[in-house]
């Protein structure tokens, strides 16, 4: 019936396409349109040229038309016709933007079901007019509701179409935006995705979106020239100058506008607000697991990323009983598992499990939130493990064949530089590194191939702290590195990696520095217990107790520290040795030189 | 249901050496990839399997990565909608041109107001969108309800099926059934009367 209704309304239909006279019922209005589609299959397409004309003179939303459009386009299957109709809406819906998307859900037929999902991720990313005015109030608001329709559409259509989702993820991939040394509408995009993350779509990508994210975090992160804004002085000690004073000189070096700097900053944030909003629905701990997954394949191996991993940081410290310790198990397991039987075979480039021991030293000394009974019992297991290589091991020094074996060392040391006091005064802790004495006095001599900053560093905590006596053939002088370190670092040099080291980024690092351990707050054992006063006593980490009182404590004392912005010169030996000496409370009104 | 069948299949799957410590694993891996996809050799869509490894031994190819192939038995659960067979699904969404059905959990059906028969209308009931039958009030179909349909056509790519309501035995999947049960306890009634009389 309704195919002979149509055939009559094919004499004028030219009459229904007066601008401005929308009063034609639903039916009436279906049944042409439909007529003016099928007549493309007959191979008449005049018609459809009305419909398209039509479309393009109509500005004022015509709701009806559309409505009737998009319930046609579903009851018809003429691939080219309704394909046609859809790069139409494209060009429309740039003008348009809101009324579209209401009607979208109805599109359904197989055949353009993937050009539809591409066309909604599509307008993830707001055409250039959008960009250009995204401060005006109007825009944001415009953005914000397109937006929202865009992403109802998909979890419609994903009602609709239950393998939607699967289809979507690939595409999502696609038209992810590359690195633009212009603008970032990488951040855009990624708001999108995390918005999916969210949305019931997450349940089945969320893998997926994570490695997409941390994948593009990385791009940025090595397209950024570090060395140029770190202003690497390799004469500077390792554990002097803290980078959160740079950090405040560092600014105006990149006030440039660097856009690939802003755009990692921008998304780091972003990203950090998105675990936040996982954590507070309570599933920060399921979605932990892909983010590591996707840390694991991206950033893991990527020696030179200074700022993607705080991604993860930031995760551990949201739920540090879960998450937190998670991180460290994890790494600690991908690093033995070093220990399983492989072919025998010179490895030349770095293994992973080097780089996920160095994560691991890094993130136990700078993790704020670990408690130290945490720390202890991982370094004892780091401790047990070196000892049993001693053990089995009857070799002199050779950086290469062991670098298990140092990279371990070097771990342990590294994280007792931070952490020498608080472990030491508790007996069980101390007990636990006994072993520690014999695995450094072995004939591989880890104390000779480790980095000799932080060899020095340690021995000097150690020294103070009673808990071994070091000779003096040990003390370097002020070396950074030496050819053995070098050695045993390999090509990456991942003997002077310290992945967690300060954050550069500003608005990351606000997030970052509540939980992050500056080498300033630490005490080490050398400094007399007779420096203690009423005002803050910086320990690193105690108990949890006094955790709280702390904090305030922490945050004034690292503000007092960065409004000194001193101009270190290192080539003058004196005062390179005064500032060797960090005081441990540092109070404006002094200068670093008068101890 | 139609559609569906159960069939028994012997398969080689070749296995990458480094996954030669758990080979079911990796069987059942090579195998999950397949699901919900159409596949030509199956004709139909796998739903389901399940597998037993067969022999012990294993032939390997010669290449520069050594796959071994393993014999397999499987039992395949595949799915292929023949036009003109009838298919179960629940209604998601009703429109006045529309009502979109899922089958089975992932197969989008779609029957278009052409296809609807002339005795279903569409009404606002209670806010709720739904066809009503004109002939029989009782059978009404809305969002929830279980609908048999007639299959028009299946694109396999997207697993999509388009629906038809015209035949008489498509509708309500309860009430066809009362139906039936009806008819069923009637026949037995004329069947006692008849002898009686």
């Amino acid at each position: 019936m309704w195919r002979m209704g149509a055939s009559e309304v094919l004499t004028d239909p030219s009459s229904l396409y007066d601008v401005g006279n929308g009063e034609y019922s639903d039916t009436y209005t279906m049944l042409t349109v439909r007529n003016a589609l099928a007549s493309v299959q007959n191979g008449e397409s005049e018609r459809y040229e009305e419909l398209v004309q039509s479309m393009q003179i109509i500005k004022g939303a015509d709701h009806a038309v559309w409505a009737d459009l998009v319930t046609i386009l579903n009851a018809l299957s003429g691939s080219v016709a309704c394909i046609d109709i859809i790069n139409h809406r494209k060009l429309l819906s740039s003008v348009f933007g809101m009324s579209l998307w209401d009607l979208k859900p109805h599109v359904m037929e197989a055949l353009y079901l993937d050009s539809c999902l591409n066309m909604l991720i599509g307008h993830f990313v707001p055409p250039r007019w959008v960009i250009d005015r995204l401060s005006q109030r109007r825009v944001i608001d415009q953005k914000t509701d397109v937006l929202s329709q865009v992403h109802g559409a998909i979890l419609k259509i994903s009602l609709l179409v239950p393998l939607a989702p699967s289809r979507l993820l690939p595409m999502l991939a696609q038209q992810m935006p590359k690195i633009n040394k212009k603008d970032n509408v990488v951040v855009m995009y990624v708001e999108n995705l995390f918005k999916l993350e969210s949305s019931p779509i997450g349940q089945v990508g969320s893998s997926m979106l994570f490695m997409m994210v941390m994948e593009r975090l990385r791009d940025l992160d090595l397209e950024i020239d570090w060395d140029d804004i770190l202003q690497d002085d390799s004469s500077r000690g390792m554990f002097d100058m803290e980078l959160e004073d740079t950090m405040n000189e560092g600014e105006e070096n990149t006030s440039g506008g660097n856009v690939v700097f802003e755009s990692l900053d921008k998304l780091m944030v972003i990203s950090f607000d998105h675990l936040e909003s996982c954590n507070l629905d309570g599933r920060l701990d399921q979605v932990f697991e892909k983010l590591f997954g996707a840390f694991e394949n991206f950033i893991l191996n990527t020696y030179k990323s200074k700022v993607s991993q705080f991604l993860m940081f930031y995760a551990c410290s949201l739920d540090p009983e879960n998450c937190g310790l998670k991180f460290a198990s994890k790494l600690m397991d991908i690093f033995l598992s070093s220990n399983k039987p492989r072919p025998t075979r010179q490895v030349s480039v770095s293994p992973l499990w080097m780089s996920a021991v160095a994560y691991l030293a890094s993130y136990l000394a700078r993790g704020k939130f670990l408690p130290v009974s945490f720390v202890a019992s991982v370094l004892k297991r780091l401790v047990d493990e070196c000892a049993d290589y001693c053990r089995t091991c009857n070799d002199d020094i050779r950086p290469e064949a062991h670098q298990i074996f140092y990279s371990g060392c070097q771990a342990i040391m590294y994280v007792l530089c931070f952490r020498m006091r608080s472990i030491l005064n508790v007996p069980l802790f101390r007990s636990q590194l006994i072993p520690l004495e014999s695995i450094l006095m072995h004939r591989l001599n880890p104390l000779m191939v480790c980095l000799p900053s932080v060899v020095a560093e340690f021995l000097k905590q150690a020294k103070a702290g009673g808990m071994f006596v070091v000779s003096d053939a040990f003390i370097f002088d002020d070396l950074l590195e030496s050819e053995l370190s070098r050695a045993f670092g390999g090509p990456e040099r991942l003997d002077t990696f310290f992945p967690f080291d300060s954050c550069l980024l500003k608005s990351s690092n606000s997030y970052i520095s509540p939980n992050f351990i500056y080498w300033s707050m630490v005490r080490p054992t050398y400094e007399e217990d007779d420096d203690d006063e009423e005002d803050a006593e910086i320990i690193v980490n105690g108990d949890e107790e006094s955790d709280e009182e702390e904090e305030e404590g922490d945050l004034d004392y690292s503000m007092n520290k960065m409004s000194i912005t001193p101009k270190h010169s290192f080539k003058n030996k004196m005062e390179r040795d005064g500032l060797l000496k960090m005081p441990s409370m540092i109070r404006p009104s002094i200068s670093p030189q008068s101890f | 249901m139609e559609g569906l069948k159960l069939t028994n299949a012997e398969l080689m799957v070749y296995i990458h050496p480094s996954k030669s410590g758990n080979k079911l694993k990796a069987i059942c891996r090579e195998l999950s990839s397949l699901l919900f996809q159409y596949d030509e050799t199956f004709d139909g869509v796998l739903l389901a399997f399940d597998v037993t490894v067969k022999s012990k031994g294993a032939k390997i190819l010669a290449g520069l990565n050594p796959y071994f192939g393993v014999k397999v038995e499987a039992s395949l659960l595949l799915f292929n909608p023949k036009p003109n067979s009838l298919v179960e699904g629940k209604i998601v969404k009703i429109s006045p041109e529309t009502i979109h059905v899922i089958v089975l959990g992932f197969s989008a059906a779609v029957v278009t107001d052409i296809d609807i028969r002339e005795e279903f209308k569409y009404r606002m009931r209670n806010g709720e969108d739904c066809f009503v039958s004109s002939s029989h009030k009782r059978h009404v179909l809305k969002v929830g309800t279980m609908l048999r349909l007639q299959v028009e056509s299946f694109d396999e790519e997207v697993m999509h099926i388009a629906g038809s309501l015209l035949p008489a035995n498509t509708g309500c999947v309860k009430w066809l059934e009362q139906q039936s049960e009806e008819a069923l306890h009637m026949d037995r009634d004329d069947h006692k009367r008849r002898k009686i009389a």
